[in-house]
């Protein structure tokens, strides 16, 4: 009796995650379908598919193909990358409130970037490949030091001391930036001033190809790794205790998270609060086993990135408003929400 | 608030060598405080007259005084430091000045160690504003502007007070200073799209990482009564914060009406931070960093921790001024920039240091 009411509830409860997955796979492809649609150059819906298909002009065949669908497989690679980085470090930490953004992988990654533009090229002749890497580095040391400087002997990692001196490195990292970014000239500090917007600015093929085997390696590692997230997220104590080797799985774990999003960065500028927003909204859906948490997160993650890079090209049009801004306005409420919901 | 006093009650409870500690460290020292804030106003002198000589057009440290004393309209020198290097040194001073007390302030009411005006958010709502002025009414008389930029301020003051009341049990530091933190990215990021869509961009930008390069006599002269005004009142309402310094209850016990202090002091904490954030623009850290090492040199009294903080707050903008200028002429590093580079390692000492988990 007690078996089946168990299966039961296990039934339910994978019928309600194949629901909360497809319904947010018919919103990727929704949104898709109506960011392909928005812009200056109109196209209706069917004519959108018939060129996709292969039946279009050769005009709409460029505006998609070489315009708008690299921008949007972008916008959902990086909500995908940072939503995850954001749900691992939420489990390493074990602080609901970690995020690549507060934790300083940002600014890291978009440092390192600066002063490559600053001091080499201008960042459309930088070979696309080069960024993500120069970018995982600067994200690579501002972890490092934040997590070094939390650290203690007997303790381990305070959650609350992570988040804290993420926000000081951050704002460190970000004036140093500013001090790069004043000596460049007006040309380049147009590009600067968006990228740090958060700006989706490539648009070209290249950077797909550059962002796509981070997201294409790190996310199945991270799947692979649910289990073992499942038992960190327990605490270091307890995953001792069930067998965990727990300070190495931390750190493949730490430097896939950084790996995550400091790519991201690199292509996108810095976006912040994706990372925290799309693991909470999953997990408000499908609970908190990472086996299926981190497929709904990414999901939700691209969903938000689209969704936002779709409003930021549609709100002002012709001329366009960042995604990093879209994102900002809607997820910092959304973060004041949640810190005047759950207790100190 | 509450939450921590009762943190810290138990400690003093359950600890009696840390009690003991506590008390000891319950000190003032009006001597040194004297002394420091004599010696303050003098190296403020010497700064004042190294910042005005110091420059793209090398002045004699003797110009200088000539014209100030005498000044001599046909002289470019003295035209130079009268209309430029003057009322720069002297901005940065009350911005200094402004910034550090509305530190105190915050810090002593809401027993955060980590409270700064900028951290807090009241920094970019002041900047909001502005980039709203700047892009709906551009050449709008300065005195608007400054209303606008308090107005900015007290809302994101209303904002973080309001989620720090409706919070059980109070917010604790860390978490005043994330909401701070996000309530700053958001009021940037609606002003970086202001000012994208606007293309105000490159002024709002200086201005925003720290520009006093632009100030001049008319802001001064509505910026200066506002910031003395503010710094009286915080000087005759020092006691009152002093006590707040001890807790709630120990307030109320010392017979304290301790609701209008509180709302008499976010009064003065929003005109000293809006009026600091209209001219500088959103400089954080410095209500941050002096604070700490007034109290550190003077003791625990706030009579004597908000003139010192006001004295060592004007000297350390005026010397970050002078070496914005002098890092990589003839172009000019924000101060903002250059008091962050300071004030992030000193936020980390302050929020590892060991005993207070926060």
């Amino acid at each position: 009796m007690k078996g089946t009411m168990i299966s039961l509830a296990e039934v339910r409860r994978k019928r309600r995650n194949t629901l909360v997955i497809s319904v947010m796979l018919i919103g990727i492809l929704a949104a898709f379908l109506i960011s392909m649609n928005t812009g200056v150059i109109r196209m209706s819906p069917l004519d959108v598919v018939k060129t996709l298909l292969g039946f279009g002009t050769a005009q709409q065949h460029l505006v998609l193909f070489d315009f708008r669908l690299p921008r949007i497989i972008i916008s959902i690679l990086i909500g995908m990358g940072l939503a995850v980085s954001g749900a691992v470090l939420q489990a390493l930490t074990r602080n609901a409130l970690a995020d690549p953004g507060i934790i300083g992988i940002n600014s890291g990654a978009g440092m390192v970037i600066l002063l490559y533009v600053a001091f080499y090229s201008s960042p459309t002749a930088a070979p696309a490949y080069l960024l993500p890497i120069l970018a995982w580095l600067g994200g690579g040391v501002a972890a490092l030091l934040v997590f070094i400087i939390s650290y203690r002997k007997h303790k381990g990692l305070s959650s609350n001391r992570l988040v804290l001196n993420g926000v000081a490195i951050s704002s460190g990292f970000s004036a140093v930036t500013i001090l790069v970014s004043l000596r460049i000239n007006p040309e380049q500090y147009q590009f600067v001033s968006t990228w740090l917007a958060g700006s989706i600015w490539s648009k070209d093929w290249s950077y797909v190809t550059a962002l796509l085997p981070f997201i294409v390696v790190l996310l199945p590692f991270v799947y692979f790794k649910s289990q073992t997230i499942n038992v960190l997220n327990l605490g270091a104590p307890l995953a001792t205790g069930l067998g965990a080797a727990v300070a190495k799985q931390q750190i493949w774990l730490l430097a896939a998270a950084v790996g995550l999003a400091s790519s991201c960065v690199a292509v996108s500028g810095s976006i912040g609060f994706v990372g925290l927003i799309a693991p909470h909204l999953a997990r408000r859906l499908v609970g908190q086993r990472y086996q299926i948490l981190l497929p709904a997160t990414a999901l939700a993650g691209g969903l938000l990135v689209l969704v936002a890079d779709t409003l930021g090209r549609w709100i002002l049009q012709p001329s366009e408003i960042p995604t990093g801004i879209v994102v900002a306005v809607i997820g910092a409420p959304y973060f004041l929400y949640l810190m005047f919901r759950t207790k100190g | 608030m509450a939450e921590n006093s009762r943190l810290h009650n138990s400690q003093l409870e359950s600890e009696p060598a840390l009690a003991g500690q506590e008390v000891e460290r319950l000190y003032s020292r009006p001597i040194t405080a004297i002394l420091i804030i004599l010696g303050g106003l003098v190296a403020l002198i010497l700064a004042l007259v190294l910042s005005v000589s110091f420059g793209a057009m090398d002045i004699k440290f003797l110009m200088v005084w000539d014209a100030i004393f005498h000044f001599n309209p046909d002289l470019k020198e003295h035209q130079v430091i009268h209309e430029l290097r003057l009322p720069r040194v002297l901005g940065c001073m009350l911005v200094g000045s402004a910034f550090a007390v509305a530190g105190a302030i915050m810090q002593g009411m809401t027993r955060n160690p980590l409270a700064d005006s900028g951290l807090l958010g009241l920094n970019s709502g002041a900047g909001f504003a502005l980039a709203l002025c700047f892009a709906f009414a551009p050449g709008l008389s300065y005195s608007y502007i400054m209303m606008f930029s308090f107005l900015g301020a007290a809302v994101s003051t209303i904002v973080v007070v309001v989620l720090g009341a409706s919070v059980r049990g109070g917010l604790t530091p860390m978490r005043m200073v994330l909401a701070g933190v996000t309530l700053s990215a958001l009021l940037t990021a609606l002003s970086e799209g202001i000012a994208l869509y606007f293309r105000i961009g490159q002024e709002l930008a200086f201005w925003y990482a720290g520009g006093v390069a632009g100030i001049r006599w008319e802001q001064l002269k509505v910026m200066f009564p506002w910031v003395g005004v503010a710094l009286i009142a915080a000087m005759v309402l020092s006691r009152s914060i002093t006590m707040l310094s001890l807790g709630e209850e120990v307030s109320k016990g010392l017979g304290l009406r301790t609701g209008p202090v509180k709302l008499a002091g976010v009064i003065i904490v929003i005109m000293l931070a809006g009026s600091a954030v209209s001219v500088a623009g959103a400089v954080s850290f410095i209500g941050l960093l002096v604070p700490h090492v007034a109290r550190k040199l003077v003791g625990v009294d706030y009579k004597w921790i908000i003139p010192t903080s006001a004295v060592l707050g004007a000297l350390l903008v005026v010397l970050a001024d002078l070496a914005a200028r002098t890092v990589h002429p003839p172009y000019e590093t924000p101060i903002g920039t250059m008091i962050a580079l300071i004030g992030v390692p000193f936020f980390l000492y302050l929020a590892n240091k060991e005993r207070r988990e926060l």
